[in-house]
């Protein structure tokens, strides 16, 4: 059947499921390697929301600018995560976040 | 968008469900990024799917090309040796953390899954127009939205991309064995240069009191 398009909604509960799965991940996960995967995970799923929404009001580009910027700021939070990870792991021999406690004591 | 479109959209999202779920859940980080890499190319299918055509190709060359490999150069320096110990404090806790957001989650998808727009077609380029079309998510439409609109934002950008290099490199780096040496020596000579300094001082103290006992 031609002209049958996808709804907006679809695209929205995809991504709120891949943010709930985000979430999740950061905050039960203890490994701080995946804790920054899902990080990335949220990122893209917000993305993925200002795509959909932009393709539904397809006036200007407002949305998809905002998910360039989104991701030129996760490559650089990539980054410095990652740095920080092997800085971690020199101090501690460790990727446990929850063995990153010396500012609780 | 035909049959096939909703095909192929529904068989990207699976598939980017899945991967998600199996970068979170997987047990190796390795895998994790694996997963991650799936579910990247995946949205980058997506993307297309809703005619972002330049933000899909940016999407497999920013993430699978350089966040990913990342992601893998860190698992191979930290190595597979470091076994997430298998930690059962505060399960409880979690499967209640994992319980309350997977709800809110599923409540948020199923209430989002009935909203509609009008669906709007989009102006299909046709073959005289060739490489000049402005096609929306388009290289041309969106280099001049960029630059129209954004032209600020995107210059602090680069600056922000420089300032996270320098970050990452700065905290990263840590010392050489050469500096790790070079180090060790200026504190021993520190040290050596203290005890002399000590050591004279006594002697002179020695002296003195010698001479007031005259």
């Amino acid at each position: 059947m031609p002209g049958v398009e996808i709804e907006l909604g679809y695209y929205l509960a995809l991504s709120a499921l891949v943010f709930g799965l985000g979430a999740i991940g950061f905050l039960v996960r203890r490994n701080v390697l995946v804790q920054l995967m899902s990080i990335e995970l949220m990122l893209n799923s917000v993305n993925l929301m200002l795509v959909a929404f932009n393709r539904s009001m397809p006036d200007n580009h407002v949305g998809q600018l905002f998910a360039f910027f989104v991701i030129a700021i996760a490559a650089a939070e990539a980054s410095v995560g990652l740095a920080i990870v092997i800085s971690m792991f020199r101090l501690k021999k460790t990727v446990h976040s929850d063995q990153a406690d010396t500012l609780r004591h | 968008m035909s049959v096939g479109g909703q095909a192929l959209f529904f068989a990207f999202a699976l598939l980017a469900l899945l991967s998600a779920l199996g970068t979170v859940a997987m047990h190796s980080p390795i895998r994790a990024a694996m997963s991650l890499l799936t579910h990247i190319v995946a949205l980058s299918g997506l993307f297309l799917l809703l005619h972002a055509h330049l933000l899909a190709a940016l999407q497999v060359l920013v993430y699978a090309g350089a966040v990913v490999v990342l992601f893998v150069f860190v698992i191979m320096m930290i190595g597979p040796a470091v076994p997430d110990p298998p930690v059962m404090r505060g399960l409880v806790v979690k499967s209640a953390a994992v319980a309350v957001l997977g709800i809110l989650t599923a409540l948020l998808a199923f209430s989002l899954m009935p909203v509609t727009r009008p669906a709007i077609s989009l102006s299909a380029c046709t073959p005289a127009e060739g490489a000049e079309c402005d096609q929306f998510g388009g290289v041309l439409a969106f280099a001049v939205s960029l630059f129209r609109q954004e032209l600020v934002p995107f210059e602090l950008v680069s600056v922000l991309l420089t300032v996270a290099i320098v970050g990452a490199i700065a905290v990263a780096r840590g010392r050489t064995a050469a500096e790790t040496d070079a180090h060790r020596k200026k504190r021993a000579d520190e040290a050596k240069l203290q005890l002399d300094r000590e050591a004279r001082e006594r002697a002179l103290s020695a002296e003195v009191s010698a001479h007031g006992g005259h």
